[in-house]
């Protein structure tokens, strides 16, 4: 139905109430909501209180007070589950390596994210607070990840993660496969795509080694490579490889590399993982897959199966979800574990894979992926069973911020679609001041 | 391999059933998209065609007669737009017919010649409840040729056929500019070259009908198929998704008193008074369909709107150019369902409607004595992304059964 709400109206509650850009000074307790803790059992009436951005209280409701400061929101009826990681994203219009060669270490994705795209509002519209943004699968090594935020602000630095000593957070992007096979200097086969790979990551044992040598001799240390110092981190599992797989023999392909290499490994997509879910496990390496609605579309994802996250979890490996957006919509992000308990995968597997698991991967348990006190407040309040189609996500916690909110007039636009969806956030301010929101549901 | 395997899951159920055609099924709901559900209801069909349907409590199953049951049973469903069967899923060159880009008004194109019966994504369709699809020549020209109706099984297009020629497929768009510099390389060029086609069709259809027969035009295949829709025969298929192409279709239609079925319709809901005027149904853009390009303002809540303003709509899998290869229209059905249309309102759109657009109202779409025996099973809500699929029956032959994925 068109949206006849009146301009005044917009203007006093949307156009002039800004989000809060920071944690709120008191506590806000959620009482009442289903809890779904991930780590624990879950709590049917809980209380679930956040703080300056983290989590300082979970628990049952009769066991578990409310702050007297905190400001109080009746939840009944509804779920809180973590935010929801996304392992492998496209979203902010990202951008890596060009058509000059097939690996190229030195890209970064960071200098190319457009956080004010429409795909970041949509993203919070699903439910995602961690994002890992990927370039694309068209060469070997298509440039270095970032794990993202998805806190609301309007520049890349609003929205990086950085570790202990200040180092942004992110992985390298690796491919095998169809994707990569191209005109030279691109490989043409497998066994060369292979090859080329070992090629750089020995010249980057060398490098690593000539750095070692050197112990701060500047006479000695070698030229600075932009790409040699990446692929070292890679070495040195600093940098985690996200591999885009989706052969039963290109997955295994994957794994015999990083075995040879000794680098930390997290198998993307894996369409055929139920073919070689047991090799998976037994190499102890997790898999991001993705639930497609059909097979084929490119002849490596002929036998892409919804059993996959079933097949990997009976085999005991850890599996992880991602939208690959925009192959899927972030918007629907929560249907792949649905889909994935469809299949045969537990509830309790598929709900860590669309958190904690995908946490993991990432390198970043220790702060996101489950409601634990001192974890950061990353959360979504659901209006039903996180596996229901009927549910939707009411709202998106990032650090103690809320960043999406369905009875907003703009966040549901992005949520929903309709006139405008399309645009940029900051757009949509002034489309809203000229023309109300008539037309655009 | 699958037409093996095909085969002989079909084989298998016409020994278990008996007569070919012959099964009845019973739902703790069937939602017989004729009045409201029933609790524990049966549907007998015989010889392929639906003999009774009512409570378990009235109506007895005949002793000998195969019994499938299942929590919920729906019509099977009707997909109302997809290419499956020409476009498939292996996505190269040699199974990619649902576009064909040597000129940009074809509507000679049958669909019947491009149809592949044993297309893989014929059979994981079915699995998920479609019995029927409209499908054929895609979006991507200013005519790109016809489509067809089929049931999802049969090793023979011929077999598989409901209704050989449905529409006539239309693009308005952006996907249907001309390449590298060809015509039409606009949206005016766009309905100028569509009115003059339709006109040179006016033209031709007087010239074969005077007497004179030596003044009689060469026939053209072409302009032969422009003809039937001029007559009203068949609808004008068009895939508009800008508010402004879709009011260009209602123009056309307008102008030269055809039928025309609006496909796709990203920005329907801006022009709903506009299209329920003309009187004109529409075939909505995939729930989950890419918001991006000319459907960027694209809506989960356009169907629910549409339906709400009493326009005939049904939903569809489109079309899907890389991974997925296609959509499952159950899928669809399920984000409109839970985006304002309901259940029933997304039943209603994936089966008696959609049969109703396609002018099968009469055959197709609803369990009621007379019909085609086509069903879909589910062990609970069809639309919950956990509950599965259990069984398929086309003309009372059953093609699925067992979990769906």
């Amino acid at each position: 139905m068109r949206l006849s709400v009146p301009c005044a109206f917009l203007a006093a509650t949307v156009v002039l109430a800004p989000r809060p850009a920071s944690p709120q000074d008191a506590p806000v307790a959620f009482v009442g909501a289903r809890l779904v803790p991930i780590e624990g059992p879950e709590i049917p009436n809980g209380v679930f209180v956040v703080h300056r951005g983290r989590i300082v209280a979970i628990g049952d409701a009769a066991a578990t007070r409310v702050p007297a400061d905190a400001a109080r929101r009746d939840v009944a009826g509804k779920v809180i589950l973590p935010g929801l990681v996304d392992t492998h994203s496209h979203i902010g219009s990202v951008e890596g390596a060009d058509a000059s060669a097939p690996l190229q270490p030195d890209v970064r994705v960071l200098d190319s994210v457009d956080v004010r795209s429409p795909q970041v509002q949509k993203a919070q519209a699903g439910g995602i607070t961690t994002v890992n943004v990927m370039p694309g699968s068209g060469h070997l090594l298509s440039g270095q990840t970032l794990y993202l935020k998805l806190r609301d602000g309007g520049t890349i630095d609003a929205l990086t993660m950085r570790d202990a000593d200040g180092r942004l957070r992110g992985g390298i992007k690796m491919a095998n496969g169809t994707n990569s096979r191209r005109a030279p200097p691109f490989p043409g086969t497998r066994a060369k795509s292979a090859a080329l790979v070992r090629e750089q990551l020995v010249k980057a044992q060398e490098y690593r080694d000539k750095v070692k040598t050197a112990a701060g001799d500047v006479k000695k240390l070698p030229a600075r490579d932009l790409g040699m110092e990446a692929l070292v981190e890679v070495l040195e599992g600093k940098r985690v490889v996200h591999f885009h797989t989706h052969r039963h023999d290109d997955i295994l392909t994957a794994i015999r590399l990083s075995k040879e290499f000794g680098f930390r490994l997290v198998l993307q997509h894996v369409s055929e993982a139920w073919k070689v879910a047991g090799p998976i496990a037994a190499a102890g390496v997790p898999s991001s897959i993705i639930m497609i609605d059909s097979p084929g579309g490119k002849l490596e994802t002929q036998e892409v199966h919804f059993r996959n996250g079933a097949a990997l979890e009976k085999a005991g490996a850890r599996v992880g979800f991602h939208t690959d957006d925009g192959i899927t919509d972030s918007r629907l992000f929560l249907r792949s574990a649905g889909l994935a308990v469809r299949a045969g995968m537990s509830r309790e597997m598929a709900l860590r894979g669309m958190t904690l698991s995908g946490a993991e991967m990432l390198d970043l348990a220790d702060r996101v992926g489950s409601l634990k006190v001192g974890k950061d407040a990353d959360f979504v309040v659901l209006s039903g069973d996180p596996l229901s189609v009927y549910t939707h996500v009411l709202e998106t916690w990032v650090d103690g911020v809320r960043v999406f909110d369905r009875e907003d007039v703009k966040d549901r636009l992005y949520a929903v679609g309709g006139y405008g969806a399309g645009r940029p956030d900051g757009d949509l301010e002034g489309m809203i001041a000229a023309e109300g929101a008539e037309g655009w549901q | 391999m699958r037409p093996a395997g095909a085969t002989l899951l079909l084989c298998l159920a016409c020994a278990s059933a008996g007569a070919t055609g012959d099964v009845a099924v019973r739902g703790e709901t069937v939602y017989t998209m004729a009045g409201a559900p029933l609790k524990d209801g049966v549907v007998i069909v015989r010889g392929g065609r639906i003999e009774r349907v009512g409570p378990a409590a009235e109506v007895a199953i005949p002793p000998g007669l195969r019994v499938l049951a299942a929590k919920v049973v729906t019509p099977g469903l009707v997909d109302a737009h997809t290419v499956v069967g020409l476009s498939g899923y292996l996505n190269q060159a040699h199974d990619q017919d649902q576009i064909e880009r040597s000129a940009p008004v074809q509507p000679e194109l049958r669909a019947v010649d491009g149809y592949d019966p044993e297309e893989r994504l014929v059979e994981w369709v079915r699995r998920f409840g479609v019995t029927t699809m409209h499908t054929g020549h895609g979006p991507g020209a200013l005519i790109s040729g016809q489509t067809m109706v089929v049931k999802t099984r049969g090793a023979t297009v011929e077999a598989a056929t409901v209704v050989p020629a449905a529409m006539v497929a239309a693009t308005l768009g952006d996907s249907a500019r001309g390449a590298e510099g060809k015509s039409p390389g606009n949206r005016a060029k766009m309905v100028a070259m569509l009115r003059g086609e339709l006109i040179a069709a006016q033209e031709y259809a007087k010239k074969r009908e005077a007497p004179e027969k030596d003044k009689e035009p060469a026939r053209s295949l072409k302009l032969d198929m422009l003809v039937r829709v001029l007559k009203g025969e068949l609808p004008l298929l068009v895939t508009a998704h800008r508010a402004r192409d879709i009011l260009s279709a209602l123009r056309v239609a307008s102008e030269f008193g055809i039928k025309v079925v609006l496909d796709g319709a990203a920005e329907a809901y801006l022009v709903k008074d506009e299209i329920r005027r003309a009187g004109v149904p529409v075939i909505v853009h995939p729930t989950m369909a890419r918001s991006s390009g000319e459907a960027e303002n694209l809506s989960f809540e356009t169907a629910a709107q549409l339906r709400a303003a009493g326009i005939p709509m049904a939903l569809q899998s489109g079309f899907e150019g890389y991974v997925p290869k296609t959509r499952v229209l159950l899928f669809e059905a399920a984000v409109a369902a839970a985006n304002g249309l309901g259940l029933e309102g997304a039943l209603a759109a994936s089966t008696i409607d959609a049969a109703r657009i396609l002018g099968l109202g009469e055959r197709l779409g609803s369990l009621e004595a007379g019909k085609d025996g086509d069903l879909a099973l589910y062990d609970g809500d069809p639309f919950e992304y956990t509950t599965h699929c259990v069984g398929v029956v086309i003309e009372g032959d059953v093609v699925h059964e067992g979990p769906d994925s």
